[in-house]
């Protein structure tokens, strides 16, 4: 009874909480309205078969059929799944790595430091939306590449060492990976904006005391990266691994979400793409709980 | 001419005297500096290579594209490309109906976003903890999982069939209007707006509280606190967060292609322009042509530079606002 009279708010708490309520009640209708029915609703749907009539749209209870027909009856959906999750997985991954180590680099002194600032930003304004899937499509760059890789092979240091490293035998498939990332570097180079600019802010953070004082103690500088640099940062790895893989899936030129518009708007199989969404979204959302927890365990909050 | 005697030590001499600590110190440095400068000049090169890339190939003409000798100053300077890329995507009437949506768009956004974080920041009420876990929700959910139903219920807009009675028992088809995403955009549920309120209230969060309690305490009311006090206060994030918001949303296609199918956009119709080019040469030349991939490409690049041209102006000028936004917000987990 006590408890319940001491959270009983009064005087101008209460009125604060009343303004606190207006403040935020655009978002709470637009949430209810655009967020939470469309969600069910569209979960319910993915259980139903569509059907568009006149002036309005009937949805028949079909059971786990959409689920059936995405799984086994859909030429390529599983294949499209699976190759776009394990890119999703590598590249997250190695976004993460690059963006640190530029990072690193960035927050160094030199002169020209706020032009390659804003030359690495770039991307964020100029592949953002519609541009990103143009770029990949773009085939007169595609072939320019093409061109400088034929008459550089031999003699480039990679290939080089990919011929070297493949031919060992030993571990083939983790250094196709890593050749697949090294080849792509643009793509990582162009994702990777704003979680540069957020480790950025995280190690300007960090008190020049703590260097001085590892350095003092005999720390070498890559020892001090692992033991200062490394832990006071660690909260923004989970902030950047949960915004690296979300963008990825809201990505314009991920073939799922292609996939899922194409069933929609020209085979107007509403159940069928909401059943693929549905399952896209649970493989990423249970992808991002599992790993973002994982690395929460490791995570230094400071004090 | 005393001074001569006293000689300033050189390099070398200091050297000696730290025992070669000296020259192991510098020579570090300027290795490391040699191989920063390599590097993100390397990194840099890759970024703007191809924007560089794509403005010398649209000044070139068709034959340009094919001379094995023109690799990236045009011989023929042209610029047809523009012209034709101009009237294929119908830049003008896209130009400005693409400025009309994203300002508009960007100014509802990111009024409510900044009413929605202010109120986070600031007001203490039961469940906000569960309503903050929302805002994340939000950003976390990918508009994709409820594009169908949102598609079909603004296909069939109806608000708890009051439109049916008024309509002949018919529901409104707000398909390809624009009024589905203002209503969403009030509703703070645009083109990532849970990132924007999640901004906004970090950067007020790291207001001192002292002045708003000096103008309670005087009787001002809270929303004309916001407005009055707070607002100016809160300038910098607002600004940035609408430049944010302003370019993703020229560039934005999911929800252009979602809800403004039919409006000329600057960004629907570059997604288009290849096809629209042939349909254009078709209807010019009244026979079917095939164009080369080469002269496809080249007024693909055109046209995105196009798109992407005054977006860039505006990087170049806003530039600070952009970066420092980010980090000045201090985000945390």
């Amino acid at each position: 009874m006590e408890k319940k009279k001491k959270h009983k708010l009064v005087g101008l708490e209460k009125r604060k909480a009343i303004a606190g309520y207006w403040f935020i009640a655009p978002f709470i209708i637009g949430f209810l309205v655009f967020m939470i029915r469309p969600f069910f609703q569209s979960l319910y749907m993915s259980f139903t078969n569509v059907e568009l009539g006149a002036g309005k749209f009937e949805m028949v209870w079909s059971g786990l059929e959409n689920y059936y027909f995405s799984f086994r009856k859909d030429p390529d959906y599983v294949q499209l799944l699976t190759t776009e999750l394990l890119r999703m997985v590598l590249y997250s991954f190695a976004i993460i790595v690059f963006s640190f180590f530029v990072s690193l680099i960035l927050n160094q002194k030199f002169h020209g430091r706020a032009l390659v600032r804003a030359v690495f930003f770039l991307p964020v304004i100029l592949s953002s939306g519609v541009m990103l899937g143009l770029e990949s499509n773009n085939q007169l760059v595609a072939s320019l590449q093409q061109t400088v890789e034929e008459a550089t092979v031999g003699i480039n240091v990679t290939d080089g060492l990919k011929t070297i490293l493949t031919t060992a035998g030993v571990g083939t498939r983790a250094f196709e990976w890593v050749f697949e990332v090294i080849d792509n570097i643009y793509d990582v180079a162009l994702a990777s904006g704003i979680q540069i600019i957020i480790f950025l802010s995280g190690l300007q953070t960090i008190p020049r005391s703590m260097y001085e004082a590892a350095d003092i103690e005999g720390c070498t500088a890559w020892e001090s990266l692992w033991k200062v640099t490394f832990p006071m940062i660690s909260s923004l790895f989970l902030v950047n691994w949960v915004y690296t893989v979300v963008d990825f899936c809201m990505r314009s030129d991920n073939e799922v979400i292609d996939k899922i518009q194409k069933i929609m708007i020209e085979q107007q199989n509403y159940g069928a793409a909401s059943a693929m969404t549905w399952i896209y979204f649970l493989i990423v959302i249970a992808f991002v709980g599992v790993t973002s927890l994982a690395i929460s365990k490791g995570v230094y909050y400071g004090d | 001419m005393i001074n001569v005697d006293i000689k300033k030590d050189t390099f070398w001499d200091r050297n000696k005297k730290s025992g070669g600590y000296l020259f192991r110190k510098k020579a570090t440095e300027v290795t490391v500096s040699i191989c920063r400068f390599i590097l993100l000049f390397g990194l840099c090169f890759l970024i703007l290579q191809p924007v560089l890339n794509k403005i010398s190939v649209s000044f070139m003409t068709e034959e340009d594209l094919f001379d094995p000798i023109v690799i990236s100053i045009p011989v023929h300077f042209t610029s047809a490309n523009y012209t034709l890329a101009a009237e294929i995507m119908n830049y003008k009437q896209g130009f400005l109906n693409s400025l009309v949506i994203s300002l508009t768009t960007s100014l509802v956004q990111i009024a409510m976003c900044t009413l929605v974080g202010y109120g986070f920041a600031r007001f203490k009420f039961p469940l906000k903890k569960l309503w903050f876990a929302f805002v994340m929700l939000v950003i976390v959910i990918p508009p994709q999982v409820i594009s169908n139903s949102l598609f079909l219920s603004f296909r069939f807009f109806d608000i708890l069939g009051i439109v049916k009675l008024l309509n002949h028992g018919e529901a409104l088809n707000l398909r390809g209007s624009i009024i589905p995403y203002y209503l969403m955009c009030f509703g703070c549920m645009g083109l990532k707006d849970g990132l924007y309120i999640y901004m906004i209230r970090q950067f007020f969060r790291n207001i001192p509280v002292d002045m708003e309690e000096a103008a309670y305490v005087d009787g001002c009311g809270m929303f004309r606190t916001f407005v009055t006090i707070m607002l100016p206060e809160a300038k910098p994030i607002i600004t940035s967060c609408f430049l944010f918001s302003f370019v993703w949303q020229w560039t934005d296609g999911f929800y252009s292609r979602m809800f403004l199918g039919t409006t000329t956009l600057v960004s629907t119709s570059i997604s288009r322009i290849v096809d629209s080019l042939g349909a254009y040469m078709q209807r010019i030349l009244g026979v079917t042509v095939t164009i080369s991939q080469a002269y496809s490409n080249c007024i693909l690049s055109t046209g995105t530079l196009m798109v992407v041209g005054p977006v860039l102006i505006l990087y170049l000028f806003a530039q600070r606002q952009f970066v420092e936004s980010i980090s000045s917000s201090g985000i945390k987990m």
